[in-house]
């Protein structure tokens, strides 16, 4: 007897009994649903988060103050100064001072991101101007009333006008705008399009946020990340004599945290589908055992007409592998719409992961082969005599 | 051509040992057409259970077709059953969800049969006990008179030179009984060696030699005239 005869007779035996093969079948197509959603559920919201962290940059390392008149300690000055002096790593750094806040033009208003800083700040985000210019070091030692603005406040405020050299009324106090900036995403709000840039010194004012809690560094190069970040949470430590007053992150940084976090998140879903295979595969053998006692006459029967051992053996085992291989096809099937059914919605990003459906598909393959062993072989070891005896 | 030479069967049941078969010497030449009377749990199914290779003997020797089976493993015995044994059991047994047509070719598919071949040697061996037009029926849509016909083509499909048969009429009516009856005496004609184990008098009466069984042991032997 052949695997393909073994095949179809467990087609056989398995439609002439649909309601019950199916109910064998839910503990190994829920568990394979359930993990190919979960994994796609984890990769999607990692992707997620991982697209707009890569945005930021992997050369780019944020320092935040806490605490309290912080900058009577650390002043723009000696900032600059550290930065000039470890020119090797560091190739640039801007303040930020930011704040929202309404913007007038004419009759048109909205409310936007006002950022003070200085012209290093278009080089560590690569956003220049496309009309006009940037801010200047001296606009801020001047404290000039300037303003560059985005994409998006210019099609709020001024339509079709050109703004350069229009004023626009930011809170209480008039600005004129001298360039703007170049679009990047689409002039859609809340993004780099939807902000206003002014000199740092005039922002300091109209926000009356006398610190400078915020720093944007850029290494001169990815690998020199690490150093520069030692060298800045050095000189932070020796201003304000304790690491705790600040915190000095890196894109890179994060996406390794966030790297090891998902890593451990799939370490508990593997857990998790294990788990929940091993209940299938124990529901499979369950009903594989009430199938062998109820079919016990049959077997005498096979065993009587010439079926060896391993016929029968055969025959319950391809059984078993085609439950459990149909089980997993229908939970590839339903876990796929599901994760469709998310990225459709919106949740999180559609991410198929062909290793974890192939992982999972295998996985109760394997469950058919363990659990349907033991009912198998003990069908094949019946006793002719006493098997044609059954009632 | 089936030999036996002091073939016992034992079960040790608590203390007791129950002798089903005693020391059976026995020899039924090959084409001949045996009964095997004798009362209940005299030990006839013990007998054919030994005959038709199912069993294995407590001790004692049986030789079919001159070869030794009494040691021979579970495979080759699966064999043995596949090629030289047909039987025909008082219960039919009929796998319930295969058709007529499936359950005729079951031993073929053991002996690696192709499909196709298969469908004609089982419709062939259903023609020969008349139920072709019966085929695609489940044995539940069948008289008890059919499913034992059906049982029959089965035993002969693989053409096997041996069928056993244990109390074949022993869930029928007389009438059903008679037409089995034909039917082995039909299959002995066409060269078959047939035992049949019956409690009926008059259905022993029709083969060629009559053996009586008691307790396990044969107590008389005749051949009917
Ligand atoms: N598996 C068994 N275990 C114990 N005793 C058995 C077994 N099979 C048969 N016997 C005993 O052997 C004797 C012969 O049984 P059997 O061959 O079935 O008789 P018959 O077919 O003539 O009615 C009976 O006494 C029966 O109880
Ligand atoms: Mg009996």
């Amino acid at each position: 007897m052949g695997i393909w005869q073994a095949f179809r007779m467990a087609v056989k035996s398995i439609f002439s009994n649909k309601v019950r093969s199916f109910l064998t079948m839910l503990g190994v197509i829920i568990g394979v649903a359930a993990v190919i959603t979960a994994v796609a559920f984890a990769q999607g919201s990692t992707k997620q988060i991982t697209d707009r962290i890569s945005q930021l940059g992997t050369e780019l390392i944020q320092v935040n103050i806490f605490g309290r008149n912080t900058n009577r300690d650390l002043t723009w000055e000696t900032l600059s100064e550290f930065a000039s002096d470890n020119a090797d790593v560091i190739a640039a750094v801007a303040p930020q001072v930011t704040g929202n806040m309404t913007v007038k033009a004419g009759r048109n208003s909205l409310s936007t991101t006002i950022r003070g800083t200085t012209y290093d700040y278009s080089v560590i985000n690569s956003q220049g101007v496309s009309e006009g210019r940037y801010i200047l070091d001296i606009d801020s030692d001047l404290r000039q009333k300037v303003a560059v603005i985005g994409s998006r406040i210019k099609d709020k405020l001024f339509e079709n006008e050109n703004p350069i050299g229009k004023t626009i009324k930011v809170g209480e106090q008039i600005f004129t705008v001298v360039g703007i900036l170049e679009e990047l995403e689409d002039g859609a709000e809340n993004t780099k399009d939807d902000q206003i840039i002014i000199p740092v010194s005039t922002a300091q004012r109209i926000t009356r946020n006398s610190a400078i809690r915020n720093y944007s560094f850029l290494a001169t190069s990815p690998e020199n990340v690490k150093e520069a970040m030692e060298r800045i949470s050095e000189f932070l430590t020796d201003v304000y004599g304790n690491e705790n007053m600040f915190r000095v992150t890196n894109s890179a940084q994060m996406l390794d945290t966030l790297n090891s976090v998902t890593e451990t998140m799939m370490t508990v879903l593997g857990g998790i589908a294990a788990i929940s295979l091993l209940v299938g595969g124990i529901g499979i053998m369950n009903i594989m055992l009430v199938s062998v006692t109820e079919r016990t006459r049959e077997i005498g029967i096979r065993k009587a007409v010439g079926a060896k051992r391993r016929n029968i053996l055969t025959q319950f085992l391809i059984e078993a592998l085609l439950i459990t291989g149909l089980g997993g096809a229908f939970g590839l099937i339903i876990g796929c719409t599901a994760i469709w059914g998310i990225g459709k919605a919106g949740l999180v990003p559609a991410v198929y992961s062909p290793l974890w459906m192939a992982l999972s598909f295998g996985i109760s393959l394997l469950v058919g082969v363990i659990f349907g062993m033991f009912p198998a072989n003990k069908a094949s070891k019946l006793d002719p005599i006493m098997a044609l005896r059954h009632e | 051509m089936i030999k036996t030479e002091a073939l016992s069967k034992h079960y040790h049941i608590g203390d007791t040992i129950v002798k089903a078969l005693d020391n059976v010497t026995l020899h039924i030449p090959a084409h001949s057409f045996v009964s095997i009377v004798g009362p209940s749990g005299s030990g006839k199914s013990t007998l054919m259970n030994l005959l038709g290779c199912l069993d294995t003997p407590t001790s004692g020797r049986y030789l079919l077709d001159g070869m030794e089976v009494s040691n021979m493993s579970d495979n080759q015995l699966a064999e043995i059953r596949n090629r030289k044994i047909g039987f025909v059991f008082q219960g039919f047994n009929l796998v319930p969800k295969l058709t007529a047509l499936e359950n005729v070719e079951l031993p073929l598919i053991y002996s690696g049969v192709s499909k196709k071949e298969r469908r004609s040697l089982a419709a062939e061996a259903l023609e020969k006990v008349g139920l072709t037009d019966r085929s695609s029926h489940l044995p539940s849509e069948l008289s008890g008179g059919q499913q034992q016909r059906v049982a029959i083509a089965r035993a002969l499909v693989t053409r096997p030179p041996i069928i056993l048969a244990d109390e074949p009429t022993g869930n029928l009516d007389s009438h059903s009984g008679r037409d089995i009856l034909k039917l082995f005496q039909k299959l002995h004609e066409m060269g078959n060696t047939i035992v049949l184990i019956t409690h009926d008098e008059y259905i022993a009466g029709q083969a060629q030699r009559i053996i009586r069984i008691l307790d396990g042991q044969i107590v008389d032997d005749v051949e009917v005239g």
